[in-house]
Formats: C-alpha cells, sequence, structure tokens
C-alpha cells in the first residue's frame, strides 16, 4: 500500500450499523489510519472527550444521540470544534446533511460508501486540519490563545465593541533601580521569571496578558472570551501574583539575589476591545476609560502602601471571602471625579510599596 | 427472469476492494445483526413509533446495498421513507414482502460463503 501521499490519522467512526463500521474500518485501516468506533452519539461525545481524534466520521441517524445533535455538541465545545467532521449519509438524509455542513461539518461522503472517494475526502481533510493547527500555532506564539481561537473563528478584521470587563496592570516596583544595580542578563532573566509567574496566575484566572512594555503588563478578564465573574477572576489573579512573587523573593533571598515587589492595580466596567493598527501589524486591545483608571489605580499602590487597589465596581463583584480594607474617596489623574478605592488583603503575603 | 437477488457486479467489486476472508465476516455480521433489525421493525410497526422504524429499515437499507441485494434495499429504503413520514399506515404488506426478499438474499449469501470455500 501506498502511505506516501496522504497523512495518517486517529479517527473515529461513529455509526450504529457493525457492517458500515467494519466496511468503513477496512477501507481506513488499509490506508494506515489507527480506528476507533463508537455505536452511537452519547459514547462518541464520551469517547471525543476522553482521547485525542485527528478526524470524526459521523452517521446521521442513530439512536441515544444522532449525527445532528453530536455535531452541535462539537461546534458548541472550545476542545472539540477544530476536529473536521465528515459525515456519512445516504441520499435519504441529504437535508440533514445540508444542515449538518451548515453548522460546521467538513464534508460528506455518499453511503454505501466508494474507497477511492473516501480516501481522498479523508487525506483532505487531515491535510486541512495539520494546516490549521499549524496556523493557531504561530498565532499563539505571538498573541493570546483566545485572540487566536478568535482570529480563527471570526476571521481577523479591525474595529471593535463594548464589552464589559476588567483590565489589570501590575508592574515591579522600582524597575529601574534594580536594572541599574545587575547586568543585562541578569535582567532579562529576572523579567523571564516574572513574565512566566505572571503569566501563569493571569492565564490561569481566564485573564489575558494583552501588552508587555518592559516590565508593565496589562491584562483583560472578560475579554474576547466573556465571563460572568470577570472581577473575581482579575482579583484571585492579583491574589496569586502576589503570592507568586513571596515564593519567588524567598527563593532569590536564599541565592542572595535581589528580591522584588509588584504593585497591581484593578478597575471594571465597559472597555472597547478590538484589533487596532493596520492590516500588516495589529494587536488585540482594550482601550476606555476603566483601562486608565486600572492604570492610575496601579500608581496608587505606591501611595496606599498595599499591593493590590481596586475599583468600587471590582469590589462589587467580590465574593465575601475576599477582605478590602476601604482606602477612601481618591482624586486621581485625568478623572474630574474623586473615585471610591479599596485595597485587597494579603493575609500571607505583606508585599508593601516602596 | 426478474433480476438476481444479489447484483454480481456491486458483490464483486466488494470482494475486489476487500478480501473473500472479509466479506464471509461481513456476512455473517449482516446476517447476525438482520433478524434484530427486521424485528425492530415487526414492534415499531405495532407500537407506531416511526423513529424506531425508519432507523430499522435505514441500517437494512444501507448494509444489503453493500452487498449488491438491490431489490431488498430498494423495499427497505421504501419503508425508510414511509417511517420518515411518519406514515406507518401504509406500510400494509410491505413488510411481508421485505421480510420474504430477504430470505432469498440470505440463502443466496450461504451459498457463496458454502461455495467458495
Amino acid at each position: 500500500m501506498d502511505r506516501s501521499k496522504g497523512y495518517t490519522g486517529r479517527l473515529l467512526i461513529v455509526d450504529d450499523n457493525k457492517v458500515n463500521r467494519l466496511l468503513l474500518a477496512r477501507s481506513l485501516e488499509q490506508q494506515g489510519h489507527s480506528i476507533s468506533f463508537a455505536e452511537n452519539g452519547r459514547q462518541a461525545v464520551d469517547m471525543l472527550h476522553a482521547q485525542p481524534f485527528d478526524l470524526v466520521i459521523l452517521d446521521v441517524l442513530m439512536p441515544e444521540l444522532d449525527g445532528y445533535q453530536v455535531l452541535e455538541l462539537m461546534v458548541s465545545d472550545q476542545q472539540l470544534r477544530n476536529i473536521p467532521v465528515i459525515m456519512a449519509s445516504s441520499s435519504e438524509e441529504l437535508d440533514m446533511v445540508v444542515r449538518c455542513i451548515e453548522i460546521g461539518a467538513e464534508d460528506y461522503l455518499h453511503k454505501p460508501v466508494n474507497p477511492v472517494l473516501l480516501k481522498a475526502r479523508i487525506n483532505a481533510s487531515l491535510e486541512k486540519k495539520r494546516l490549521r493547527d499549524q496556523q493557531r500555532d504561530l498565532i499563539r506564539k505571538f498573541a493570546t490563545e483566545e485572540v487566536a481561537d478568535d482570529l480563527m473563528q471570526t476571521g481577523f478584521e479591525l474595529g471593535g465593541k463594548y464589552v464589559e470587563a476588567s483590565v489589570m496592570f501590575s508592574d515591579i516596583r522600582s524597575f529601574t533601580t534594580i536594572t541599574e544595580s545587575q547586568t543585562p542578563a541578569e535582567t532579562i532573566e529576572l523579567l523571564n521569571t516574572y513574565y512566566a509567574l505572571m503569566f501563569d496566575a493571569i492565564g490561569g484566572h481566564g485573564g489575558v496578558v494583552n501588552q508587555m512594555v518592559g516590565d508593565g503588563l496589562m491584562s483583560v478578564f472578560g475579554a474576547p472570551l466573556p465571563h460572568k465573574n470577570h472581577q473575581e477572576l482579575a482579583v484571585r489573579a492579583a491574589l496569586e501574583m502576589v503570592e507568586l512573587i513571596d515564593l519567588f523573593n524567598q527563593d532569590q533571598a536564599a541565592q542572595n539575589k535581589r528580591q522584588i515587589k509588584i504593585g497591581v492595580g484593578i478597575a471594571t466596567g465597559q472597555v472597547i476591545a478590538g484589533y487596532t493598527g493596520t492590516q500588516q501589524r495589529a494587536t488585540y486591545t482594550c482601550v476606555g476609560d476603566t483601562v486608565n483608571l486600572a492604570a492610575r489605580l496601579e500608581s496608587h499602590t505606591k501611595v496606599v502602601g498595599q499591593p493590590i487597589v481596586i475599583d468600587e465596581t471590582t469590589r462589587a463583584g467580590l465574593s465575601p471571602d475576599i477582605e478590602v480594607d476601604d482606602q477612601g474617596m481618591v482624586q486621581v489623574k485625568g478623572k474630574t471625579v474623586e473615585v471610591h478605592i479599596f485595597s485587597v488583603k494579603t493575609d500571607k503575603v505583606a508585599v508593601s510599596a516602596t | 427472469m426478474s433480476d438476481p437477488v444479489i447484483d454480481p457486479t456491486t458483490f464483486q467489486s466488494l470482494i475486489a476492494g476487500t478480501d473473500s476472508a472479509f466479506v464471509k465476516e461481513l456476512i455473517d455480521t449482516f446476517l447476525g445483526d438482520a433478524p434484530t433489525m427486521l424485528n425492530d421493525l415487526r414492534q415499531s410497526l405495532k407500537d407506531n413509533n416511526a423513529d424506531v422504524f425508519r432507523r430499522a429499515a435505514h441500517s437494512l437499507k444501507s448494509n444489503s446495498a453493500s452487498f449488491g441485494a438491490l431489490q431488498l434495499s430498494t423495499q427497505a429504503k421504501e419503508l425508510e421513507l414511509l417511517g420518515k413520514a411518519g406514515d406507518l399506515a401504509q406500510v400494509g404488506d410491505k413488510l411481508t414482502a421485505l421480510t420474504a426478499e430477504f430470505d432469498r438474499v440470505k440463502t443466496a449469501l450461504r451459498d457463496w460463503q458454502h461455495g467458495s470455500k
């Protein structure tokens, strides 16, 4: 057999009829693919969640969940929507096949399946998936996973929309002084460790880092993917950031290295989110009053001597176990009215601002 | 003389695309599963369950087409469409006729299995 052409993959055949499964598997095994079977839609969905597949061949008429329902579940599932699906059906279900293609099936095969056509369609689908995976990997190196998914799904378009989100600014206190006291290599190493820790805490709470300027990070919670409790996620991320920096400092102290302190400001409200730039060079970002306020609150951490400072709207979205101290009304730069601010209690760690 | 029970062109190309041993196994699977499908047809007709009726007829249609049992496949397709339309009252003696055709297909497939040993 000739395996030089075409990619082999992990295929899931979903059909309630055993003769159909055997016939499909026979052709596909000859082409070097590894084959798994599901006898109905319910079983297929369970298997798709349990192990990775490169392609699904899906029957339309099945007990439990039919092919249409399986496809709908797959399309609405972040993990499964990238797996290509080829519908296998007879002409009597053409109406359903059309619906399946409309909601995202890659292709369809007429039963009884012609082996030559089967091979061609499987190869084409696997090749397309491989290219899409490559493209996504590439985008992910330069953008966050959420932005990459958003780009893959909706395509690239400059322009924005209003989104309710929590915006976080964070940076290292007295970073300039630190850079002056050590070698460039040490500074880069420090920054890389710092980034790794911060990205972990932010990403782990559903946040997206969308600006990195020196030691400063701007992150958004609630966009591009909406989150119901973005305020809480942002504050929990901030608490973890402070805790991670504390652990990092213990490590640094043990090696007789420089310790760092961070400040975090969080504001919640409407932001304009979208891709800004040109068709050649663009970035996903958020702008608006909320963003400016978050930046101001971050610099205000120095004034109140607390690592995390948030606005009233952010505080309103927190569950009671997160304790805050009322820091009163303050006048921040760029705001005509005073803003009610709070600092978040960081029991385990006391990171004071310098 | 009517059409052959099994269309030789379809059946030969099935063997050519796989091999005799596989086709024998496939026949065993089909003849093993088909009584359940026929039973589902009878039971769902009695229960007036058009969905189950449609699915059973659908399986029988596609399986018989795979072996070249074209007449059986056509009859099953007719029942499938009645099931799809939810019109089981129109089934009449069509199910009896289909069962008789299935018996002819079964005999032909068994004959081939024995003959090609």
